[in-house]
């Protein structure tokens, strides 16, 4: 075991995937000699190779594009989308080609590459820094999304998503890189050394996709949440003194559908955390789901704490990101109804 | 107050509309022979004025002639006139039978053969093609089961691609024929991943990409031409410049300001602007660029000058925006009958010959869309429904089962 931040921890996923698998190859803007904007690739290219982790030209159209033809070739391609505010360009590509290869070509060619990029807010990213698309991804089927939210589980899951064979969106809540940011941010900010999911193996372990965490057992009601949310739903349940049952998502394509009714019929209420956008954001899917399998368990309706249907703004960035008063606020709806 | 004269915004308009005379005088076509063949491995500035000139071995009485004449087994020649012809033929068979409501859609081919009838002769069964949806003559070219093509139009039982894509966006990987999509450019770029990939396995597989040239226009052609550029990658980007897309001619495209071929000046990629009626010249041209990938100096542009002789689809009546008599005016020819004539030229081939062969590609069309039919034609036939929800994924997750049940599968 070593301490890591989730930079470090992802940095370690793509060193041994490096080490285990020569298919793997890194590029991205700024991430060979460079290491990256944030640093996830920091001395990959040193360590193996210029073939193995190089700088891409400032096109993700092309990245992505390249990334597909490599990986219809053989080779299992790692990039990077320097932020998901900026994957806009390469849709296309993820949606009308990564995600149906397999599909359209009856099986001969698929696109085993995995696209990372930071996303989310809490950063006074403004509006181009600070974007969640995660619902642009979870609708298009042939694509897998994933969010891991503390460095134990960023490391497992991006081993995991590298080794699948479909196309996987690897979203990285860079708010949380350098610590378990939980909404508090009039307050000093927490390493990751003070947290236990800090507390990562060296060697090769994996995440499976598809398999949410339970991260606090409870009983009075469920709250569902990925990234960066997963911390500020904590804080809220501490700050509101509830017994509840706080699910990180980790996958949302594909979903874990058993442990959220699983927990849903067993609390009876439910709360569902993101930052993106409300309205037909991620959450509006959950919430459909969990009506429509939980309907007869269900004392009260089910709420959503979301990031409002503007653009991402920068100087109101804490009346924007959803905070643990808004968290407690829903959940005080979700008891008392 | 200004001077200046109010501006005005140009907007181009081809030479000849419906119920005009066709016009080809704007085309550029240099003398046959005086397009020089510099050494493969030539820097690229040296080469700029070559996607100025054009490519020609053929001339009109179909002697191969100049400094491109390709040295070819006459084999190779009398394997490319049958897949030409064969894909002229199944292309008309086919569009008919969407005439008479056999299948939903269909696109021809026409006078466009030689290009992939050539450069699928030139480059191996281990190389990769990332075609456009106009490219059948590169799969027949390699003998590629013509049922398997009925069956795809027909979307039925026998489908390889199993019911789930529009007639003939083909898939063909034993082929090195990469999954064709409605969509378009969006695989140039794939075929430039798919060459650094070779590259980066030390491997001596080429990759092969086309686009037409109304899609030069898409930002994924600009990308794939910049990844190919810096990366040396072992691809040959091919613009066929049909001269239609759909209904806006080239000049929309931006061909009426400089060639296409030129585009490649800006990238530093040599640039070969080559007759793409000529199966010799698609051939030579083919070589060159395939020899300059092989020994690691990265990537070619080739424009292939043609004209698209039918209509964009079966969907399109070229009538209403182009003279109906324009393909017969199109100065380049015929490619089936100028390999005919050089064939004839070399004392290898006779009038009587090649009726002979017309006859035996018309029996073999036939024979395979009846074989076809008898499996099925579309909305007689089909896959197992069970097919519409297999290869999303690997693995089906939930919601595929959990929807695949609700249909009772």
């Amino acid at each position: 075991m070593a301490v890591m931040n989730m930079i470090q921890a992802l940095n370690a996923a793509l060193d041994i995937m490096l080490g285990r698998d020569p298919d793997v190859v890194i590029f991205g803007e700024d991430v060979g000699y460079f290491g990256g904007v944030f640093r996830v690739t920091n001395r990959l290219m040193a360590k193996h190779g210029l073939t193995r982790c190089f700088d891409a030209p400032l096109s993700e159209g092309g990245i992505v594009a390249t990334a597909i033809g490599m990986g219809a070739y053989g080779l299992r391609p790692v990039v990077e989308i320097q932020f998901a505010d900026y994957i806009l360009p390469a849709f296309d590509q993820l949606v009308s080609e990564a995600a149906r290869l397999r599909y359209r070509s009856g099986g001969e060619f698929w696109a085993p590459i995995t696209v990372r990029s930071p996303y989310g807010g809490g950063i006074f990213g403004g509006q181009t820094h600070s974007a969640s698309p995660e619902a642009l991804f979870a609708h298009v089927s042939g694509l897998k999304t994933v969010i891991p939210s503390t460095p134990y589980d960023a490391k497992g899951l991006l081993i995991s998503a590298i080794e699948d064979d479909d196309p996987v969106i690897f979203l990285e809540p860079k708010r949380i890189y350098n610590g378990p940011f939980d909404g508090r941010h009039d307050q000093p900010a927490i390493p990751w050394s003070q947290h236990p999911a800090s507390a990562v193996p060296e060697d090769y372990y994996t995440i499976p996709l598809g398999k949410a965490a339970v991260v606090r057992e409870g009983a009075e009601i469920t709250v569902l949440a990925y990234g960066t949310m997963v911390h500020v739903s904590l804080r809220a349940v501490e700050e509101a003194g509830v017994d509840a049952e706080v699910i990180d998502l980790r996958s949302l394509v594909p979903l874990d559908i058993e442990t959220i009714v699983a927990s849903v019929r067993k609390t009876r209420r439910c709360v569902i955390v993101h930052e993106a956008s409300r309205f037909a954001g991620f959450g509006a899917e959950l919430l459909a789901l969990v009506q429509e399998r939980c309907f007869y368990h269900l004392e009260a309706p089910i709420e959503r704490v979301a990031g409002w249907d503007t653009p991402y703004p920068h100087a109101f960035e804490w009346d924007y990101f959803p905070s643990p008063a808004r968290v407690v606020s829903a959940m005080r709806r979700a008891l008392e109804g | 107050m200004s001077n200046h004269r109010a501006l005005s915004l140009h907007i181009p308009a081809p030479p000849s509309r419906p119920g005009d005379a066709p016009d080809f005088t704007g085309l550029t076509l240099p003398e046959l022979g005086t397009t020089r063949r510099p050494e493969v491995l030539t820097h690229e500035a040296e080469m700029r004025d070559m996607p100025y000139g054009l490519v020609r071995v053929l001339d009109e009485n179909g002697v191969a002639v100049g400094p491109w004449k390709p040295a070819l087994a006459s084999e190779i020649l009398h394997r490319g006139l049958r897949a030409m012809l064969l894909t002229r033929v199944f292309d008309t068979h086919m569009f008919g039978a969407h005439r008479e409501g056999k299948n939903s859609f269909y696109m021809k081919s026409t006078g466009e053969e030689a290009i992939g009838a050539a450069s699928s002769l030139a480059l191996g069964r281990s190389d990769m093609c990332f075609p456009t949806y106009r490219m059948a003559s590169y799969l027949i070219a390699r003998e590629y089961p013509l049922l398997d093509m009925v069956n795809q139009i027909y979307s039925n039982a026998a489908d390889p691609l199993k019911g789930r894509q529009m007639p003939i966006l083909y898939s063909a990987r034993a082929y090195g024929f990469y999954s064709i999509a409605g969509n378009v450019g969006s695989r140039f770029g794939h075929a430039v991943g798919w060459a650094m990939a070779s590259a980066y396995k030390h491997d001596d597989k080429i990759a092969i990409a086309f686009v037409g040239e109304g899609t030069t226009a898409e930002g994924n052609f600009h990308e794939a031409m910049t990844f190919a550029a810096v990366y040396h990658a072992p691809v040959i980007l091919c613009i066929t410049n049909n001269q239609w897309a759909i209904s806006s001619f080239q000049g929309i495209a931006g061909g009426a300001e400089t060639t296409f071929a030129a585009r490649a000046i800006g990238y530093g990629l040599p640039g070969l602007r080559v007759d793409g009626n000529d199966f010799l010249a698609v051939t030579a041209a083919t070589q060159w660029a395939a020899e300059r990938a092989r020994s690691n100096h990265g990537a070619t542009l080739i424009e292939f000058v043609t004209y698209r002789v039918g209509g964009h689809s079966t969907s399109d009546d070229p009538a209403r925006y182009r003279p109906t008599d324009e393909p017969a005016g199109w100065p380049l020819g015929d490619p089936i009958e100028r390999l005919k004539m050089h064939l004839i030229a070399l004392g290898e081939w006779s009038e009587a010959r090649h009726q002979a062969l017309v006859c035996e590609v018309t029996e073999q069309v036939r024979d395979a869309a009846k074989a076809g039919e008898e499996i099925g034609v579309l909305g007689v036939s089909r896959p197992d429904r069970r097919e519409m929800f297999e290869d999303v994924y690997k693995e089906p997750d939930w919601r595929l089962i959990e929807q695949r049940r609700e249909l009772g599968i």
